[in-house]
């Protein structure tokens, strides 16, 4: 079962540090799991349920990490990085402004579902402060008003903002924000996007 | 549902005027455009101290009372015999001590699925006939769990710490709490875990605050302006897990009932507000 593999892979990384969470524990709240979602298919329970090394090791360690499985997370989460074909970093802010708001899509289950055809976004604006004018923003994290104003649309900006969204854990391990990349939940090109509108001197997010 | 449809069509009236009456003060408040987020929030407690006297809740309550009361199901026997863990029949206090272990079926349950199987042990209803549109606003087992929980109002949480099972029940659901999985690696903690965090606009509890988690815990059920209806624990514990882009838990679950012990633990002392408002 890939849900055990790892689980115990990262358990057993782990094991040196006190771990949060008793072992013991761990697997009778795996076993839980297994009871309590009777009705997932088995590709949901691959996608959806069952847990890779980063998510068992950050779980296991109540997202604070010591330090050697802070090292493994970061090296995990730094493989397997695309980029859009064009090997451009910032793509259309206009596109990224729109996906930031999107926080819709990805809902499975019977109760309610989305439609397969919708939209899947960032949803930044969630957690972000990003343009101004948007009021309703989350605090999460941080704030990324001005970001570009702030860092400097470089081309190594460019690359940290498309490689933080693609994998945060890469930067910060255990953190909060979605893997975007890694998880294949934003397309490269829509991450272009997104690092456009935090970058871009004529993004909203800048002016 | 048979021996309270003339019931439940009067229900319905008196619902919708709340509905309307929700909708509008809720136009009103206008929170999405406020440019002090912080004067949103307090609109919405003003919505709560304004509902105080009259939660559209009471009314789920009283159709609760309403199913506990009427001869019901193949047995046409009424629920006043069902022991929440207090006793047969005990319903004062009730609400305020569950999760709790039960020997009878040797499990921990919390309120909803101990009336699941007291419909089914003393009324002889089924489990599908027990959960009848429990998706929907206003199902039975909604009004059931709300009138119980009313009858611990003004009690402190205290969920049972007798049987071995229920300290595992807690650990299990602090580790369910903790667990990360899904195509955005959420958790419960993601969004529960810090001071003074808002999606959007809307504040979100931090269950590892124990006063962050009474504020919250001491709410449900809960009449929710979002939804015009009344959840039960249960029924928004369901609701994250899909938020999250899980599948669909199962009813009554366990994964489901021990997260309910390791929060309501959490929220120990908070003195019930039952049913409450929530967004």
């Amino acid at each position: 079962m890939s849900l055990r593999s790892g689980l115990v892979g990262g358990l057993v990384l782990a094991a040196l540090p006190a771990l949060a969470a008793d072992p013991d524990v761990l697997t009778r709240a795996e076993d839980t799991m297994r009871r309590s979602f009777t009705t997932a298919t088995e590709e949901e329970w691959r996608t959806r349920l069952a847990q890779d090394e980063v998510q068992a090791l950050c779980s296991a360690h109540h997202n604070a990490p010591p330090p050697d499985v802070a090292s493994r997370i970061v090296a995990l989460s730094k493989e397997n990085v695309r980029y859009p074909d064009d090997g451009k970093l910032l793509g259309n802010w206009k596109e990224g402004e729109k996906l930031a708001s999107i926080g819709t899509g990805g809902h499975t289950g019977r109760i309610q579902p989305d439609r397969p055809d919708t939209r899947r976004g960032g949803n930044c604006y969630a957690c972000h402060t990003m343009a101004t004018k948007e009021v309703a923003a989350g605090n999460l994290g941080p704030s990324l008003t001005g970001y570009g104003k702030r860092l400097g649309n470089t081309p190594e900006t460019q690359k940290f903002v498309y490689e933080k969204i693609w994998n945060a854990q890469a930067f910060a391990p255990c953190s909060h924000m979605p893997r975007f990349g890694t998880n294949g939940w934003l397309t490269p090109q829509e991450i272009a996007d997104t690092a456009a509108f935090l970058l871009d001197s004529e993004s909203p997010v800048n002016r | 549902m048979k021996s309270s449809s003339g019931d439940e069509i009067g229900m319905k009236h008196r619902l919708t005027a709340w509905v309307a009456l929700g909708i509008g003060l809720m136009l009103g408040i206008g929170w999405a455009t406020a440019a002090d987020d912080r004067r949103a929030l307090d609109q919405i407690q003003k919505y709560r101290d304004m509902l105080k006297d009259g939660n559209p809740a009471d009314l789920m309550e009283l159709k609760g009372e309403g199913l506990w009361t009427t001869p019901r199901g193949p047995k046409q026997a009424t629920l006043e015999q069902c022991d929440l863990g207090l006793g047969p029949g005990v319903l004062e206090g009730a609400y305020a001590q569950l999760p709790r272990w039960f020997d009878d079926v040797g499990r921990v349950l919390d309120a909803e699925s101990r009336l699941i199987h007291c419909m089914s042990t003393l009324q002889g209803l089924t489990r599908d006939e027990a959960l009848q549109n429990w998706t929907r606003p206003g199902s039975d087992i909604e009004a059931l769990v709300t009138f119980v929980a009313a009858r611990s109002r003004g009690l402190p949480i205290r969920a049972s710490q007798t049987h071995p099972r229920e300290a595992d029940m807690a650990a299990v659901g602090e580790a369910l709490f903790f667990r990360r999985a899904g195509p955005l690696d959420f958790s419960c903690a993601t969004c529960h875990s810090q001071d003074a965090r808002r999606i959007r606009l809307q504040e979100l509890p931090n269950f590892l605050d124990p006063a962050s988690a009474r504020e919250s815990m001491i709410q449900w059920p809960a009449y929710r302006v979002s939804q015009s209806a009344v959840w039960t624990l249960e029924r928004r514990l369901i609701d994250c897990i899909r938020q999250m882009r899980a599948p669909d838990a199962d009813y009554g679950s366990d994964a489901i009932i021990a997260l309910q012990v390791y929060l309501q633990r959490q929220a120990s002392g908070g003195v019930l507000e039952a049913p409450g408002i929530k967004r």
